[in-house]
């Protein structure tokens, strides 16, 4: 039976927010932007009116600022977006349970079933719209297709405000002769291997054999393939359902540069707090941990270790990573961000006992910081902080966990 | 048009529904509302914001009221002279 797939797209999400809360700023070219005090300073979203003087999302703030003069920079209300978001997936709830979050502004719906014929999920893709202009004041484009991967396209085709429908029986007309960097998971380095090999349109992807385009690319090659000739059939994901957690890992970009060796410490043992309480939180322990330093040069290096044994308790993370940052950085070369991260993980139910007296240390450790984090529930994060902490507040005084753009959670959804 | 946050009494049943029943101007009048006419989740560009929206009737006049429930205000659009 041929499914029926949505994807909607809020169109400059952060900034259809910020412009429905600031009327004034309706007409006038935009961007949300992260504090450059802090060193965060980059366009985060721009709204149409930037954009055509070609302000792009990543942008510096002085790029922006020269590209358009007049841009008006606005800081961002995550918090505000998280409500809208939220309040978006309720609407589409009332439709259907399969729905799909991709990122906070995009959602795939499967509507099978819920319309009896295809021309039914214009239908939906239409009041959807109508509804989230009228009760939540933003638009969105939607995509209708019989696949994941063709209803993304449709509605990246279109924007803002519109729907596009491509059927299955006309789906070669409407993608084949798209260019081939349009379609879902081919990045700026596929595309330029792609391009090399004379590939340019999707049609083009699509004639070439798969084995040639698995000696290219491997695995994801033979997907892609599978993708240009419309037979993704990953599943739309069911209400409730919990994506998988690959990895949990923080970072942040550092008020000022570090050279020191004790800045360094004090950062990363911040970041390897949260990362151990957000396993603990979610049950898991980590067997490698991995950092990443970005340079004042924008270079920018990421090295893994493992563990002596799987854990999540604070301390390990951070012995480790502070090991994995001497023997790969060379000392007093000036850092911009640091990042931690927990990889490997399995769940905290099986664990391996040991009559090892440092994994007997390791788990007590865990114990310890399990009192921690109820401490730190009832009362508040700063009721217990480390000694080192104490030594530089403007390292120390940020919350990882609660910092919304640097908390990273790799997931791969369980069903696809 | 711009956006007045204003202090409101309202009526909670016990299902949840909340109705307004009265309201206060920032001169310290007060206004009933007579009738509830219309409940709906809107969206004011005039104002700038989003929440439910109660059509009133209020001095034989109809008027919309917003309840702004992701910061449990209620708010009015004003002409800009008056925000």
């Amino acid at each position: 039976m041929e499914r029926i797939i949505l994807h909607c797209d809020c169109n400059n999400f952060y900034a259809s927010v910020e412009s429905l809360f600031n009327p004034k700023l309706r007409g006038r070219p935009f961007a949300v932007a992260g504090d450059p005090d802090q060193r965060h300073g980059i366009v985060l979203a721009k709204n149409y009116e930037a954009k055509r003087y070609g302000v792009k999302t990543g942008n510096p703030l002085w790029l922006a600022k020269q590209l358009c003069p007049d841009i008006i920079f606005v800081p961002p209300h995550f918090d505000l977006y998280m409500n809208f978001s939220q309040t978006i997936r309720n609407i589409y709830y009332e439709y259907t349970d399969r729905v799909e979050p991709y990122g906070m502004d995009e959602c795939w719906l499967d509507v099978t079933g819920c319309v009896p014929a295809f021309d039914g999920g214009k239908m939906i893709a239409d009041e959807l719209r109508e509804r989230i202009k009228r009760e939540l004041g933003i638009t969105i484009s939607a995509g209708v297709s019989f696949n994941k991967v063709f209803a993304k396209l449709a509605s990246d085709y279109k924007k803002p405000d519109a729907t596009t429908v491509i059927p299955y029986e006309s789906f070669r007309e409407f993608v084949w002769p798209l260019p081939v960097g349009d379609l879902l998971f081919v990045g700026r380095a596929t595309a330029r291997i792609f391009e090399r090999k004379c590939i340019r349109t999707i049609g083009d992807l699509a004639n070439t054999s798969r084995e040639t385009l698995k000696s290219w690319l491997g695995k994801w090659g033979e997907v892609l393939w599978l993708y240009a000739n419309g037979y993704d059939s990953t599943p739309v994901a069911r209400f409730g359902s919990q994506p998988e957690i690959k990895s949990i890992g923080n970072s942040t970009t550092l008020p000022r540069d570090l050279t020191e060796l004790e800045e360094v410490k004090i950062t990363f043992m911040v970041l390897s707090e949260s990362v151990a309480a957000r396993l603990r939180k979610h049950g898991f322990q980590c067997e490698t941990v991995q950092i990443s330093i970005r340079g004042t040069d924008l270079s920018w290096i990421e090295r893994q270790g493992k563990l002596e044994a799987p854990s999540c308790d604070s301390t390990s993370i951070y012995k480790k990573a502070l090991e994995l940052f001497i023997k790969n950085w060379v000392p007093g070369k000036p850092i911009r961000s640091l990042g931690v991260r927990g990889c490997n993980l399995s769940s905290r139910q099986v664990c391996q006992l040991s009559l090892m007296k440092s994994v007997q240390q390791i788990q007590r450790r865990e114990k310890i910081e399990e009192v921690l984090d109820g401490l730190r529930f009832r009362f508040g994060n700063k009721i217990v902080v480390r000694g080192t902490m104490l030594a530089d507040k403007s390292l120390s005084d940020m919350d990882p966990q609660t910092d919304y753009p640097h908390l990273v959670l790799s997931t791969v959804h369980s069903q696809i | 048009m711009g956006k007045k946050y204003i202090e409101v009494a309202a009526y909670f049943d016990t299902e949840g529904k909340i109705v307004p029943v009265m309201f206060w101007w920032d001169d310290g009048k007060s206004y009933q509302i007579d009738r509830v006419l219309d409940i709906r989740r809107a969206a004011s560009l005039k104002a700038g914001g989003t929440g439910m929206r109660y059509t009133c009737r209020i001095l034989g006049k109809e008027r919309y009221l917003y309840y702004d429930d992701f910061t449990n205000r209620w708010f009015v659009e004003v002409p800009d002279k008056v925000s």
